[in-house]
């Protein structure tokens, strides 16, 4: 793909206090792509896109979108994109229509465009016959449409999505992932979402950049990242131990073949191996420590195991509470990242 | 291009508001307290300080009469207490018990029967018969200084009056060629009439509402502008404004124009009320008063924006308002003059730029004074919210990219 690049960012830096949240990370996004920030919480996502968005100053570096510098020409920028934030961008006391109304407007779109759009918009995500109601007596599915057209009232060329998915049911989770695929495939709109979970950025992606710690540590397709994990050398295997042991697991962690082991459920383990001899030495250490297999397992590698494999850390590991953007500037992060 | 930068930043402001005053309004029971507010703390600081013509009726006094009489004559004590019930039966003042003795009379005001006493002492015929001054005295409740010096006030006015009474009868006695009117002059030469600038008999509230119209439309956008800012932040909507390509300066006016509109809406009500339940009257121009409401809002506006900056979620500001709230209500001279407190406290009262506000406001309802005789307020008040704009603005602007 020889398309040109809509974002190109360049060695953005962020420091909240003393902690770097974002550390010199550069990357290009395609114009139409769909391009994904996957890491924990924490990890420095939504700093980047509240950057991106202009909604943060960078510290350092700077990004350029459809060829206007975020801090120089943020104006230029913000007519060009629009941003589906974690929190729910309306006003609880006004109608769906005036909410609408209220954000078109200060995008000085002109009147009759505007009234289509806004009409179309409801359509689109089949809120007309509540488009007279208070936002606030919506359902938290309802709301998250609104949440999301309200972004696309400017036609934006790049939609920032700040964990389009959090706090949905599976199915508003299918709903706003198809929503989100329809756009990018019918408008041409180029769409970057942060998330954590695994199953958002390998559905949707066209290509994931795995944040931890402030940093981009890959970048690429879903199958190309799967790829690093099971080369001729690497795979996944899931052992089914009744009577695993935490002696036993301590065992396994020692082993010089196995690069991670994680317990799935009290008598199930997921390793993640590397050389010729890796199976049998597994085998043996287990055998040798009293242990029994009742089952092995082969496994295809999802996200998650790249992910493991790069950051030698689980994504849930340091999943805890999603710190408010606020309270962030007081440096609690640093404290709440579990290692 | 000067030209429509200003105007898209004023109609994104009025945007803005008119989305803010939108909330406001759906609001049924923020509405309700928006005029609540102001009524209860009208009808609080009216009622809590004595408003001068308050009158006591029915109050219970007790009254002892040792009067021994002066060979047995007793003529003067009784033509007393006839006197003082002629003028109680038209004055309704008091409720007059009769007690026997002064030690039972202290009895009844430790129990709370009665609220003061009057004691015609034994010697009372003797003296007025020899030619001699009568005293009476009056026992007082000390346990409420109040009602005992609103008790002292009264019965001294009608021992005075009764004793002009008697001295005019004395006089004409005296003298077959004095009238009536003479007479008066004659044991009463001097006699005051106060007059003020304006006519009428202006109440205590005419002294208040003046200050509190200010103190609202103030406080609503010194105050209201951080709360309903930092609630923005708060809950991301702010975000949703910031995403758009407006002027950062549309979103601080848009707010300011909504909060004014609110306080605008609230002062309006407090004088209302102010003219409707409590007979205030606007001596002054009434243009006067509107443009000294708006500039009341501009000196503190930069004010809000400066308090807007600072906090940094809602409880800080909420907690900011109470702060400034109350040495503001209490030390600008909207609750009592000025001039009653102590000179460090009126020294520090002109500080507070309210202090001024009220002070104009005031000298135009009250005294219908025009713009020269408040120059001076206007121009401190003028001069404070240039100030603390030119601080603001740029403060405003760093704090919203952070």
């Amino acid at each position: 793909m020889a398309t040109e690049s809509i974002i190109e960012v360049k060695n953005l830096t962020k420091m909240l206090n003393k902690f770097t949240a974002v550390d010199d990370i550069s990357f290009d996004v395609k114009k139409g792509e769909i391009f994904g920030l996957l890491g924990p919480n924490g990890a420095g996502k939504s700093t980047t896109l509240r950057m991106l968005s202009t909604l943060a100053r960078p510290t350092k570096g700077t990004a350029i979108i459809g060829g206007y510098d975020i801090v120089k020409e943020d104006t230029e920028v913000r007519k060009l994109i629009g941003i589906v934030s974690e929190k729910m961008i309306m006003y609880n006391r006004l109608t769906a229509k005036e909410n609408l109304w209220f954000f078109g407007s200060l995008f000085d779109i002109p009147k009759d465009v505007l009234i289509k759009r806004i009409d179309e918009l409801f359509d689109l995500v089949q809120l007309t016959q509540w488009k007279d109601s208070q936002v606030g007596t919506f359902s938290t599915g309802m709301r998250q449409r609104m949440n999301v057209i309200r972004a696309l009232l400017n036609l934006p060329q790049v939609l920032f999505l700040d964990e389009p998915t959090l706090g949905l049911d599976p199915q508003s989770s299918v709903e706003i992932r198809e929503f989100i695929r329809k756009l990018n495939r019918e408008n041409g709109t180029t769409v970057v979402l942060t998330t954590h979970m695994m199953v958002d950025a390998d559905l949707l992606c066209d290509r994931i950049a795995i944040v931890d710690h402030g940093k981009i540590v890959a970048l690429d397709t879903s199958s190309n990242l799967k790829k690093m994990i099971t080369g001729a050398d690497t795979s996944i295997i899931k052992l089914n131990i009744p009577n695993l042991s935490p002696d036993l697991l301590a065992k396994l962690q020692a082993l010089e073949c196995a690069d991670a082991v994680t317990q799935e459920s009290p008598n199930e383990l997921k390793v993640l191996v590397h050389g010729n001899e890796a199976f049998d030495n597994i085998i043996d250490a287990i055998r040798k420590s009293g242990g029994k297999i009742s089952s092995m397992e082969n496994l295809q590698p999802t996200l998650e195991d790249v992910f493991l494999h790069i950051t030698g850390h689980q994504v849930r590991d340091s999943a805890t509470e999603k710190i408010p953007m606020e309270h962030r500037r007081f440096g609690q992060q640093a404290q709440s990242r579990i290692r | 291009m000067i030209n429509m930068t200003a105007k898209s930043l004023l109609s994104h402001s009025a945007r803005i508001a008119w989305k803010d005053l939108t909330e406001l309004f759906r609001n049924r029971l923020g509405l309700v307290l928006l005029i609540v507010m102001p009524l209860f703390m009208m009808v609080m600081v009216g009622f809590i300080y004595p408003s001068g013509n308050t009158s006591i009726s029915n109050m219970p006094v007790g009254l002892v009469n040792q009067d021994s009489g002066f060979n047995n004559i007793t003529l003067p004590s009784q033509a007393f207490i006839t006197g003082l019930y002629q003028i109680n039966t038209q004055t309704n003042m008091m409720k007059i018990h009769t007690e026997t003795s002064v030690a039972e009379l202290k009895t009844d005001i430790q129990n709370g029967v009665v609220d003061g006493g009057i004691i015609i002492p034994s010697n009372f015929s003797t003296c007025v018969m020899c030619g001699q001054q009568g005293t009476l005295t009056i026992m007082t409740d000390q346990s409420n200084p109040t009602i005992s010096e609103e008790l002292q006030g009264a019965l001294t006015n009608v021992f005075g009056e009764m004793s002009t009474l008697l001295a005019q009868h004395n006089v004409q006695t005296l003298s077959s060629n004095v009238t009536a009117n003479n007479s008066l002059a004659m044991v009463q030469p001097y006699t005051v009439s106060v007059e003020g600038v304006v006519s009428g008999n202006p109440s205590y509230f005419s002294f208040i509402a003046p200050g509190m119209v200010m103190l609202t439309v103030m406080m609503s956008v010194m105050t209201g502008l951080p709360v309903a800012i930092s609630q923005e932040r708060e809950v991301g909507t702010m975000d949703g404004m910031m995403v758009a390509p407006i002027n950062r300066l549309s979103i601080i006016l848009g707010k300011a124009l909504g909060q004014t509109g609110r306080g605008l809406i609230q002062g309006v009500i407090v004088m209302a009320l102010a003219m409707g339940l409590f007979g205030v009257v606007i001596h002054g121009s009434i243009v006067l008063v509107a443009a000294l409401l708006l500039l009341g809002v501009f000196s503190f506006v930069g004010l809000g924006i400066v308090l807007t900056s600072l906090a940094k979620d809602q409880e800080t500001a909420q907690m900011m308002m109470m702060t400034l709230m109350f040495p503001m209500m209490f030390l600008s001279g909207v609750m009592f003059p000025l001039q009653q407190m102590p000179w460090y406290m009126q020294d520090i009262a002109k500080f507070l730029p309210l202090t001024y506000a009220a002070d104009a406001m005031r000298k135009v309802m009250v005294l219908g004074a025009g713009v020269s005789a408040i120059s001076s307020d206007l121009i401190i008040l003028i001069a404070f919210g240039a100030i603390m704009i030119a601080i603001a603005v740029p403060l405003f602007r760093r704090i919203m990219t952070r």
